[in-house]
């Protein structure tokens, strides 16, 4: 099941698109990974979910639970020099690329370790030195940043790929066509993967998208796919061959990902009868769970045992647990710390902008 | 050695130079390629840097702004052409939610060296959606740098630096002022962000003036002088940083002050410096601090009603001789 193949819609190449799995990561390290990285998400966001009924963080986030694949998938077709750009609901793109646990939690705590000191929270982490160029909290307003870091990568003869990861609400936003115009006409080493997690917030997709998201980007001339984000698999085998084709110039391409959250849009939506079924959420957990179908692949194929199974989830959420226990007793922020961070190159900010202090290089 | 060239030139200058300098630097915008921007600031320099380097967009403001944010994240130095101030309101959450916020969002991980220069000015007979001066919109938002060149001398000083800081800094030019020479060294130079220049030195009162308001308030300067009244004419060059402790200085001296500047009167930035200068030099004054902006209306076409929406030379020396007589202020 999980070499379910990848469905291209449009395009001009004639891709054999079929066996992918046999194709994708073929070694027993590259499954496993995939496998660990995928309940790693999942045990960081129940603990960051937790975290939240218990009132020990501040403010509200949006989990990625039940959308492991897509993260994981695509980013393990990435290395650190390739960029993403991630959006409100990022735990698990940040994770994905590489992120420890202990940083992202004191950043969600608001904690001087955090990965941005505490200074930008769930919204906005971000991770530089593995190419994570931040969540957003405009929905599609990564869009220009992502192509842009792709027109940057072509202007410098590097070959780094850059992924903008978005939600289907984000394709009403203007932002997009602008870009993917200027990404087709440059031919940007920019892939562009929407998550199709069936709402934006509080509204079905078939209510705010007008006609096929793919065929926007076939409007521009962009190859377009769309797969099951569900099959972490399919998604990697995909994510592999665009990664590798937008390197040598290839792109941009759009990939459409069939995907679900399992929580509310934000962990305070807790009674959401009114617009979506207890039996779809049901539906999509007990059946196409991607971490439950990806282990009982790993057990059909004979690379884990069930045993192994449970021995992995019980030592990450171990992990987890440990991370947020030391989050929890991390130190916040000095107060001196407000007004750093403003400008590069400028210790405070506030004595600067009145003149009283000179910036680096001014 | 010095000689006379225009403020466009000034600034197609001071590009290229930094081009030449440093190979990350590159220019995006609408028609800045061959076309040279419809003001013909950067003609001439695609020839030099090639289409890589001066890349012409589709018209898309938000689009080829948030590349330039995404390209400076990643190592380049973009400086992006927007063709009229007025667009400004288009990308507003890219300069503002995206550029402006990288640094302090990212603890200091990420940066921005971006330059988004753009113009000001009314009397154009351009009618309301391209006439007006929109530097106190950004200037508001923390995280962004505003230069406000007035002359080709700074216009060249400041643009160098815009492109050296490692943070987005917003840079608007007089688009009447284009034409205009002024001295300007042959040799290398930079202008220091949050250095005001002082002018004209003069005891009676502090004239603070911004971009093209600096040569009205060097010409009331003049006919105040004239008349036994001295003023001291000071241009602050950068709106951020500001340097209040120059301007403070000069009102404590002369107790008496007048702000200029070009963007609307009303929750701007005359009200800002005015502001500034009553906190700080309350006890020196010997009048209320004057302000003098555009007029609070969307600018008119007809030159008959633009005329009147720009502070003249005539309007600061009147405002100058009532203060320094120390007349009641109208009460309107
Ligand atoms: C420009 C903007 N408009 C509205 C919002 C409020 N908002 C936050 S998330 C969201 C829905 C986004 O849906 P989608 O892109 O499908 O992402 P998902 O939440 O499903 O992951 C909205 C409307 C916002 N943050 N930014
Ligand atoms: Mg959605």
């Amino acid at each position: 099941m999980a070499a379910q193949a990848a469905k291209k819609t449009g395009g001009s190449r004639s891709g054999k698109e079929g066996g992918a799995a046999k194709a994708a990561k073929a070694n027993t390290e590259d499954y496993l990974r995939m496998y660990r990285q995928m309940v790693k998400i999942r045990a960081f966001e129940d603990q960051a979910n937790q975290l939240y009924l218990s009132a020990k963080m501040p403010g509200l986030t949006h989990m990625y639970s039940g959308q492991e694949a897509v993260a994981v998938g695509i980013c393990e077709a990435l290395t650190d020099e390739d960029r993403i750009t991630s959006t409100h609901r990022g735990h698990g793109h940040c994770v994905a690329k590489g992120a420890e646990f202990r940083q992202m939690f004191c950043e969600l705590l608001g904690r001087e370790e955090g990965y941005c000191r505490g200074k930008g929270g769930s919204m906005h982490i971000a991770d530089q030195a593995h190419g994570n160029l931040g969540a957003n909290a405009i929905v599609g307003g990564s869009m220009g940043i992502a192509t842009g870091a792709a027109l940057s990568a072509k202007l410098q003869g590097s070959d780094f790929v850059t992924v903008c990861f978005f939600g289907d609400g984000a394709t009403a936003q203007g932002l997009w066509y602008e870009v993917m115009n200027m990404a087709a006409l440059w031919k940007l080493p920019v892939i562009y993967a929407c998550e199709n997690n069936g709402y934006s917030e509080y509204t079905r997709t078939d209510e705010i998208a007008a006609g096929s998201l793919t065929a926007r980007a076939e409007a521009f001339g962009i190859e377009a796919h769309r797969v099951d984000g569900q099959e972490v698999l399919a998604v990697n085998e995909l994510a592999q061959r665009l990664v590798e084709r937008a390197r040598h110039g290839e792109g941009p391409f759009f990939v459409e990902l069939d995907t679900y959250r399992y929580h509310g849009h934000h962990v305070g939506d807790i009674n959401r009868d009114y617009y979506r079924s207890k039996d779809e959420e049901a539906e999509w957990k007990e059946r196409r769970d991607p971490i439950v179908n990806f282990g009982k692949w790993l057990e059909a194929e004979g690379i884990l045992s069930a045993d192994d199974l449970v021995a992995i989830g019980d030592e990450i959420r171990a992990e987890a647990e440990a991370a947020v226990a030391y989050a929890l007793n991390a130190s916040y922020p000095e107060a001196g710390e407000v007004d750093m961070h403003v400008f590069a190159g400028v210790d405070h900010a506030l004595p600067y902008i009145d003149g009283y202090a000179k910036g680096a290089g001014a | 050695m010095t000689r006379e060239i225009t403020l466009s030139k000034a600034v197609n200058e001071a590009i290229a130079e930094e081009m030449r300098r440093d190979p990350s630097v590159f220019l995006i915008g609408e028609d800045v390629a061959e076309a040279g921007t419809p003001f013909k600031v950067l003609s001439g320099l695609v020839d030099e840097f090639g289409p890589e380097r001066v890349i012409d967009t589709p018209i898309s403001e938000p689009g080829f702004v948030g590349m330039a944010v995404g390209a400076a994240m990643t190592g380049t130095r973009p400086i992006v052409d927007l063709m009229f101030g007025d667009f400004l309101y288009l990308v507003m959450d890219q300069l503002c939610n995206q550029a402006a916020k990288q640094h302090y969002m990212s603890g200091g991980k990420l940066s921005v060296p971006m330059v988004l220069r753009t113009n000001l000015g009314a009397t154009r007979r351009s009618a309301a959606q391209h006439s007006q001066s929109l530097h106190a919109l950004v200037a508001h938002i923390p995280g962004l740098k505003v230069a406000m060149p007035s002359s080709a001398y700074e216009a060249k000083g400041l643009m160098k630096t815009a492109i050296r800081d490692d943070n987005p800094v917003v840079i608007f030019e007089d688009k009447l002022m284009y034409q205009d020479k002024a001295p300007v060294p042959e040799e290398e130079y930079l202008i220091p962000f949050g250095a005001a220049n002082v002018l004209r030195e003069g005891r009676d009162i502090t004239l603070v003036a911004t971009s093209s308001m600096v040569q009205v308030a060097a010409k009331a300067a003049e006919a105040l002088s004239a008349e036994g009244i001295s003023a001291e004419v000071i241009d602050p060059r950068t709106l951020v940083p500001f340097d209040e402790a120059t301007v403070v200085e000069s009102v404590r001296k002369t107790s008496r002050a007048i702000v200029i500047d070009e963007g609307h009167r009303n929750f701007g930035v005359t009200g800002e410096i005015a502001s500034r200068i009553s906190e700080k030099a309350f006890y020196h004054l010997d009048y209320p601090v004057q302000r003098l902006g555009a007029m609070d209306v969307p600018v008119p076409f007809s030159p008959a009603l633009e005329d009147l929406t720009v502070p003249t030379p005539e309007a600061v020396a009147k405002a100058a001789r009532r203060a320094v007589r120390g007349e009641v202020a109208d009460a309107a």
